[in-house]
């Protein structure tokens, strides 16, 4: 029998595995969190239920669906709290996993290595948040943070908020803060009205087969107008205010190509600001496991959702922002086709075809919502830049100018940008830009990407030694333990 | 103004009625419900900028929310760097704020 | 375009010799495939040792070394403060630590030989050790302190050398590989073809570090320089909690070895940015670069064992680079004899970022006819114990 391992239980990890044990496999699943869901389906744990909770989410019940038959399933044994710290690719065929398992961040977690037949990455993505000053102050929170409170914990991140950056993301957040008890005063979405326009209208045809997204958009949308409020595109929140936390932003006009337009600012008092400008897929892993890149920055798959590794499949946002619809139809191929199954065979030809509608629908977000170089003219010399190394973007410029280098390694070794405990997870994008901008083609020359990490999550130092063999034979496969599911 | 947790009475979801539980912040009691992070219970409890960072000793707290930015790190119950946001609370435990100042290395004397 | 010399290679060394050679007043032109640091500049641990190294020759080049560093580093922090980041000279002394009756017979005897030879070498009981190093393990039997040990941040020093060259005069040339010699009518070599054009120079250094030997391919000869890889974990930051440069005996062992099995050895220290560096495995695998979770594994062990309350620290990072390894355990330093024109400064294995600035004030006194501050004659291409490596025909 195939083993296929899945390393993500959102919605397009819950599809693959569900997929690929209809086609027969035995599967293992992986999340690095203790319930299922991923961050679409973030929801509250076990001992806080709530009776009417599926009013918090879209697609619901396809994600019970899914959760429950996986769990009651005995051909899928479901690991929570796996936190997978690297992929060994080999020449021979099976990638090596290795997981902790255990609290996250513990210590003397149980460490396993997997040796699957195939691989199933499902990721995701985090929230990209541009750098404007006083984004570092406490009080300036992602779109993420706000909804994973909000979903998981039924906390508001404050009581006054603005919601600020780029994408549809922006309007459940707003539904969500306003369903905990937050004033939303007002969504800030930087793409101005001319470039939603060109994005959402070319093919409206498009909008009625993705009829899933356009009612889940439609749902956030009516939420707005009942909470009354404010949606302002063309606009961003350019700088936060305040001494120990946020107290007010500022707020500005954009160009289209998103620098401010001086004497259009204001500033409201807040207590938090949610800001997210798009999203950053989770590539390390992929990276690890040796899997080529496309031109923006995704996986490269075929059909089959096969990366240009042979045995390891990607699936969802780390092939490309698409959303709920797309990860789950690209997640049932993936694990379809890694259980050995093939894109053309009859039972998956409605995933195929949800797969072509809404990648449309991801280009179309793209097109209006895409980030524009003209952010940094939200920039100052103190502008905290790489908020772990606490890097100011003056100090960033003068380095990059000073020694010259157009090379984003030596760069970051040099002037500590991204080398921090988040390994440039938030700022890494970001960094890149402002470097690039000096080349002299405003291209980087050597060629290295701030998603690579090999070691894909901190451990500590104890749990790798704990794998240490008293000589040099290679890593025996150990047998997870049944009683974590 | 705070953040701050939406009552369990008025909640339009329906919750049951939570499990309290009690923590320790820098040797301050402080309570939340079973089932949150220490960061929601340390959001929740209106401490914003819990953590210090190491060089300009500014006040740093819940970014990302999603374990991904490892701005709210913490000590728990003796060991440092755990994400407040991914770990469950459990009652009784011990967290402690993090700062760790850079070690003062001289620079060259000629 | 026309140089007195062409340096291939903008790592440390080639920074170095370009520095040296440009302030003294010769026209330097740098050239690199990639760019400066790029290579194993940017992916080692900055040493500046003398403790790791036995009686001998290259010990008399580190010690010439170190005079250097120090001046040196005052010198660029102070022409370069606000333009390129401070290079972190740090002094910080090194401790070598034995946890075996056998490994302390061993260092004590190695340490008297390097007294001997002119080092500071001071002998410490446990207890002294634990003073100097408070969370030491209590395991530790004797330790040696060496306080003319220090560290700079390698890549950092390499764009400050680069930098300084460039005030100098020097150009570099980045992104440019080198794909051919140039000879003039005698058959001397007078530059170096690259993708963009040709680099014409009365002299052509090889500076390329371990894929000197592929360079110097593309000139028509032989160069046994050979990688050997290392890898390195970074934790997160944390309390100052180590204080010196901390290795283990058996690190002295792995370096002088020709095994090219996996050797690890435990080296410990603080970064300026608060990070603890742990290291190291020497391995000879080729260019093969991926991460090896085995021999990181192993390095984490003997960390602990050397500091148990690393246990608990988290590793957020991991980096591995290309020791530049010769057959004869000596960098080559100076004039080629097969071929006029050609010089070498390369060969440097793990200790080229503190060997840099002596190997260049030797490439300048050599290139310019002066007398050398030590005898270069050890490090010189023509030497007995490289020629059965160097037999090829210009």
């Amino acid at each position: 029998m195939t083993n296929v391992l899945v390393i993500g239980a959102g919605p397009a990890g819950l599809a693959a595995a569900s997929a690929a044990r209809r086609r027969g496999a035995s599967v293992t699943l992986l999340d690095s969190s203790d319930l299922l869901g991923g961050q679409f389906w973030r929801h509250l744990p076990q001992s806080r239920p709530a009776a009417r909770e599926r009013q918090l989410h879209h697609g619901w019940s396809t994600f019970t669906g899914l959760r429950d038959a996986l769990i009651a399933d005995a051909g899928c044994l479901i690991i929570r709290l796996a936190q997978v710290w690297a992929i060994e690719p080999s020449a021979s065929g099976a990638a090596a996993v290795h997981v902790v398992v255990g609290l996250p961040d513990g210590a003397h977690r149980d460490t396993m290595t997997f040796t699957p037949d195939a691989i199933v990455l499902a990721t995701g993505a985090h929230d990209r948040t541009l750098p404007f000053p006083g984004w570092d102050l406490p009080g300036v929170f992602t779109g993420g943070a706000a909804q994973a409170l909000a979903k998981g914990e039924r906390i508001a991140v404050g009581r006054r908020v603005v919601v600020a950056g780029a994408g549809p993301f922006l309007l459940p957040v707003a539904a969500s803060l306003a369903g905990v008890g937050a004033k939303v005063l007002g969504v800030f979405e930087a793409g101005r009205a001319t470039a939603l326009l060109r994005g959402w209208l070319p093919r409206p045809w498009q909008l009625i087969l993705a009829g899933g997204k356009a009612r889940e958009l439609a749902g956030y949308a009516a939420g707005q107008l009942r909470h009354r409020i404010p949606y302002r595109p063309g606009r961003a929140v350019i700088a936060a205010h305040g001494t120990d936390r946020v107290e007010s932003v500022t707020v500005a006009a954009l160009r289209d190509d998103w620098s401010p337009i001086p004497g259009t600012e204001r500033t409201i008092a807040v207590d938090a600001v949610c800001v997210s400008h798009g999203f950053t897929p989770r590539l390390e892993l992929a990276i690890a496991a040796g899997c080529e890149l496309t031109a923006d920055r995704f996986v490269r798959v075929d059909d089959n959702q096969l990366s240009t590794v042979r045995g390891v499949y990607a699936a969802g946002e780390i092939t490309g922002i698409g959303g709920v619809d797309l990860a789950l139809a690209e997640g049932q191929l993936a694990g379809h086709a890694a259980a050995g199954g093939q894109f053309s065979e009859a039972q998956v030809r409605l995933a195929v075809r949800r797969r072509a509608v809404f990648r449309g629908f991801a280009a179309r977000i793209e097109a209006a919502h895409g980030i524009r170089g003209g952010w940094r003219g939200w920039l100052t010399d103190d502008t905290i830049v790489c908020r772990c190394e606490e890097v100011g973007y003056g100090s960033l410029c003068r380095s990059t100018v000073g020694t010259g280098s157009q090379s984003l390694r030596t760069l970051k070794l040099a002037t500590r940008a991204g080398l921090g405990i988040c390994q440039g997870r938030i700022c890494g994008r970001s960094v890149e830009e402002l470097l690039a901008a000096f080349a002299p083609h405003g291209v980087l020359t050597d060629g290295t990407i701030s998603d690579r990490r090999p070691i894909a999550a901190p451990l500590r130092l104890g749990e790798l030694a704990s794998l240490a063999q008293p000589t040099d034979h290679p890593l025996h496969q150990l047998h997870p333990r049944k009683d974590r599911s | 103004m705070a953040p701050g947790l939406l009552p369990w009475r008025t909640d339009p979801i329906g919750p049951a009625e939570p499990t309290p539980l009690t923590i320790t912040l820098d040797g301050v009691p402080v309570s939340g419900l079973v089932g949150q992070s220490l960061a929601g219970v340390i959001l929740a409890s209106g401490s914003v900028g819990f953590r210090r960072t190491s060089h300009d000793g500014r006040p740093r707290g819940v970014f990302c929310g999603i374990g991904v930015c490892y701005d709210c790190l913490v000590e728990v119950n003796g060991l440092r760097d755990v994400r407040a946001c991914q770990r469950r609370a459990e009652g009784g435990d011990v967290v402690v704020t993090q700062h760790d100042p850079p070690p003062n290395l001289a620079e060259p004397q000629s | 375009m026309t140089s007195d010399v062409v340096i291939v290679g903008a790592g440390i060394i080639g920074a170095a010799c370009a520095r040296a050679l440009a302030a003294s007043g010769m026209d330097v032109t740098v050239v690199d495939r990639g760019c400066v640091a790029g290579g194993t500049s940017s992916a080692c641990e900055g040493n500046l040792l003398v403790s790791d190294k036995g009686p001998g020759d290259e010990l008399v080049l580190a010690q010439y070394a170190t005079a250097l560093w120090r001046d040196t580093a005052a010198e660029i922090t102070e022409q370069l403060h606000g333009v390129v980041p401070s290079v972190e000279f740090d002094a910080k002394g090194g401790l070598v630590v034995a946890t075996t009756d056998d490994g302390a017979v061993a260092l004590l005897a190695f340490a008297a030989a390097q007294r001997a030879a002119g080092v500071d070498a001071r002998e410490l009981d446990s207890a002294q050790a634990r003073g100097l190093e408070p969370e030491l393990s209590p395991e530790t039997r004797v330790a040696v302190h060496y306080p003319q040990d220090a560290q700079v941040q390698p890549t950092i020093a390499a764009m400050a050398l680069i930098a300084s060259a460039r005030n100098h005069g020097a150009t570099v040339v980045e992104n440019t590989p080198v794909i051919a010699g140039i000879r003039d009518s005698d058959g001397a070599l007078a530059g170096v073809a690259t993708a963009a054009g040709e680099l014409r120079a009365r002299y052509v250094l090889i500076a390329a570090g371990p894929w000197s030997g592929d360079v110097a391919a593309m000139l028509g000869l032989p160069l046994p320089v050979h990688p050997r890889r290392g890898e390195l974990l970074v934790t997160t930051r944390m309390r100052h909690r180590v204080f010196h440069k901390v290795y283990d005996a058996d690190y002295v062992g792995a370096v002088e070895s020709d095994d090219d099995a996996l050797q690890t050895s435990s080296v410990v220290e603080s970064t300026a940015s608060g990070t603890v560096l742990i290291g190291s495995s020497r391995q000879q695998i080729g260019f093969e670069s991926g991460m090896r979770v085995d021999v990181l594994a192993q390095v984490a062990a003997k960390a602990i064992r050397l500091f148990p309350f690393l246990a608990d620290a988290s590793v957020m990072r991991s980096y591995g680079g290309f020791r530049p390894f010769m057959p004869d355990h000596l960098p080559v330093i100076g004039a080629d004899p097969r071929l006029p024109g050609l010089w070498l400064a390369t060969g440097h294995e793990g200790a080229g970022i503190g060997l840099s600035l002596a190997t260049a004030e030797l490439i300048r006194d050599l290139m310019q006819g002066n007398a050398t501050g030590i005898d270069a004659a050890p490090f010189s291409p023509a030497r007995a114990s490289l020629a059965p490596y160097l037999v090829g025909a210009a």
